[in-house]
């Protein structure tokens, strides 16, 4: 339980540094650009929306910065991140709530299912050290330099088109309107293959790589010879002592990565034009929204200490040792 | 493309695996390093970058900007890599755009290894409250998704050049190599050679540079290779999705370029599969050096190599995993008796 708070703590002062780092960025920088955005939309929005924004943008030059910054948190506390340019008038909050689960539900299968997949074959990987799998890595390595992004566009030539199964942009057929209906789950499972395709083809050599090399370093410890010695089958030695021991700094390298994971996936939104906040975050960029890509990177951060959290149970859960001093 | 592509977790130096002979010099163990093919391999190929990086802008055939009335052709003589929609020749694009990605990786690393060096090392041979703060500021970076915070940096600012991409990139990667650094001068700080100096009284900041740092060289290697890794990535992504000025050539411009004229609707492969490839090479050679490093600190992790040895009586003996091939250059061939029966036993 110590364990926990310890990184319930830390996850909370992480959420807080994020925010803050969010508040200083669009002050450090010379020239506000917002204004012109405001100017551009004068008479279409209300005081309050103009307001929210001077908040969020420190465009209020008459207050002092803590009270800029009280004003802030109180106004992230409500969820109110200001107004979309691009999406005028809808409120940035809105626009994320509607494309964040697409993202989650890319990202957090591909994720899984690529740390599954890389884990198993690092494990084989690791064991049978000089085997042919050992010619798998120069090929995962090759795979994993080749950016998220490039890999998607590739994919796109080569399976998707006009005549494929494969579409080859957004997340579910123009016609259908978003529901649990069965017509419009197939066709997001259909939409959501090739980009799934892509995420895991890029990250799992990550995988393999560090589990194989943990399944080394692991395999020459005491306790692996003395289950050989023990006479115990070669396959239960393999999974149950040396890759249960090796998964331990896998899952929290697991936990480190996933940010960076999210990045590249926010790439392959972009060229697959999949309805998730990485289109959201390209959006912005292209438009200048800044309301918008501030509110991108407040939604991921938060996503990622969540997801971290989830990890560090899982750790809990496999590693008996952070669970006996509580 | 996982953040660590480098695990070293300790960088005990471990014994030669390959029998050195009594008679050849030392000189030899010194260039073992570059003896390792993957490390070769990748050191080729990043000195090939690195002069088409320097040499790229006076060998191109065309001005990259230039516009031409051959539009979106095909590879062809005149035309190595093709032509874009204003007939523009991506070969000379590719071979101008090397010099922006190689001075942003380049220098992003170095910031960032600085940065992790300065970081990493304080805490770990400070301690104490200083640690405590240091790791909490790593940590802190290493959870936030670097490549958000990137871009929306980047794009607030008003004129993104290389110089300020390289430094932006610089200061958000530092986090990962800190966190390494420090783990492993926590571990270092109280041996007995750092004691021994302590004890004959050499100031802190000479026990840091004479006695710690040289021990931390190859995690200082393998982090900056990383982090160029890292930088060249996110560089490209930036100019990719159009945040960096359009007007300097680099290989994410050219993608960019592809990406906004629809060249995979027109079928113009060739406008994004050179640039694609060549980042592909780099990164798979900046990994290969980083692997090279890894096996040249702990050699249990090569990979290549005698794993079938014939000993003595005729046996043949697969090397496994869990004990690193020590041949002898003996004549009594080294088996372990416990191995060699599991060995059977599963055959």
């Amino acid at each position: 339980m110590k364990f926990l708070l310890q990184r319930l703590a830390f996850y909370v002062f992480t959420a807080w540094a994020a925010l803050t780092i969010n508040f200083f960025i669009p002050r450090l920088i010379p020239g506000d650009p917002v204004t012109s955005l405001i100017n551009k939309f004068q008479g279409q929005m209300s005081t309050e929306a103009i307001n929210s924004l001077y908040v969020l943008f420190g465009l209020d030059k008459n207050a002092s910065l803590w009270s800029q910054y009280v004003d802030y948190w109180g106004q992230v506390f409500h969820g109110d991140l200001g107004l979309s340019f691009t999406f005028f008038p809808t409120p940035v909050a809105d626009i994320l709530k509607q494309s964040l689960p697409w993202t989650i539900a890319l990202v957090g299968i591909t994720t899984f299912a690529s740390f599954m997949i890389g884990t198993s074959l690092g494990v084989v990987a690791g064991w049978r050290r000089g085997s042919i799998m050992d010619g798998l890595l120069p090929v995962t390595t090759f795979l994993s330099s080749i950016p998220y992004f490039w890999l998607g566009l590739l994919a796109i030539t080569l399976l998707a088109g006009p005549d494929s199964f494969f579409p080859s942009s957004g997340g579910y057929e123009p016609g259908l309107v978003p529901g649990w209906t069965g017509s419009f789950i197939g066709s997001a499972i259909q939409h959501s293959l090739l980009p799934a395709l892509t995420i895991l083809i890029s990250s799992v050599s990550g995988w393999i790589l560090t589990m194989r090399n943990m399944m080394v370093t692991v395999a020459s410890e005491d306790y692996i010879t003395v289950a050989h010695a023990k006479g115990l089958s070669e396959r239960r030695v393999m999974v149950s002592y040396a890759a249960r021991n090796a998964l331990l700094p896998n899952v929290s390298g697991f936990a480190l990565s996933l940010g960076f994971i999210v990045g590249g996936t926010l790439l392959v939104e972009i060229v697959f034009s999949y309805p998730g906040i990485g289109y959201n975050l390209f959006q912005a960029v292209g438009a200048k929204d800044y309301p918008l890509m501030q509110g991108v990177f407040l939604v991921i951060t938060l996503s990622v200490l969540v997801a971290n959290l989830l990890a560090d149970v899982a750790y809990l859960l496999l590693d008996p040792r952070t669970r006996k001093e509580g | 493309m996982s953040a660590p592509t480098s695990t070293i977790t300790a960088v005990t130096p471990e014994g030669p695996e390959v029998p050195s002979n009594p008679g050849v010099p030392a000189k030899r163990r010194r260039l073992r390093f570059i003896a390792n093919p993957k490390a070769a391999t990748g050191l080729v190929v990043l000195a090939f970058f690195c002069l088409i990086a320097i040499i790229g802008p006076w060998i191109a055939p065309y001005d990259p900007s230039a516009r031409s009335s051959d539009l979106i052709q095909p590879p062809s003589g005149k035309h190595w890599f093709g032509t874009t929609h204003l007939g523009q020749d991506i070969f000379s694009q590719v071979l101008v755009g090397t010099r922006g990605v190689m001075f942003v990786g380049l220098l992003a690393g170095l910031v960032a290894t600085a940065l992790s060096i300065l970081i990493g090392v304080s805490a770990g041979f400070l301690g104490g409250a200083a640690d405590d703060g240091l790791s909490a500021l790593s940590n802190v970076f290493l959870v936030i998704p670097a490549l958000p915070l990137i871009i929306i940096v980047a794009s607030t600012i008003p004129s993104a050049g290389d110089l300020m991409v390289a430094l932006v990139i610089g200061f958000t990667s530092w986090a990962w190599g800190a966190r390494v650094l420090r783990a492993q001068t926590l571990s270092l700080r109280r041996r007995d050679y750092v004691e021994a100096a302590r004890a004959t009284g050499e100031s802190t900041w000479r026990l840091i540079t004479f006695e710690i740092m040289p021990n931390l060289t190859a995690i200082i290697a393998s982090g900056f290779v990383g982090t160029v890794i890292f930088a060249v990535m996110s560089e490209i992504t930036l100019a990719f999705i159009g945040i960096s000025t359009i007007s300097d050539w680099n290989w994410g411009t050219i993608l960019f370029w592809a990406q906004s004229q629809q060249a995979l609707a027109q079928g113009a492969w060739w406008w994004f599969v050179p640039a694609g490839l060549a980042i592909a090479v780099l990164g798979t050679a900046l990994s290969l050096i980083n692997f090279g490093i890894d096996e040249f600190v702990s050699p249990r992790l090569r990979s290549s190599g005698h794993t079938k040895v014939k000993t003595k009586d005729g046996h043949s003996v697969r090397m496994r995993v869990g004990f690193t091939p020590v041949l002898s250059s003996s004549r009594e061939p080294v088996t372990p008796v416990v191995r060699r029966r599991a060995e059977e036993e599963v055959a």
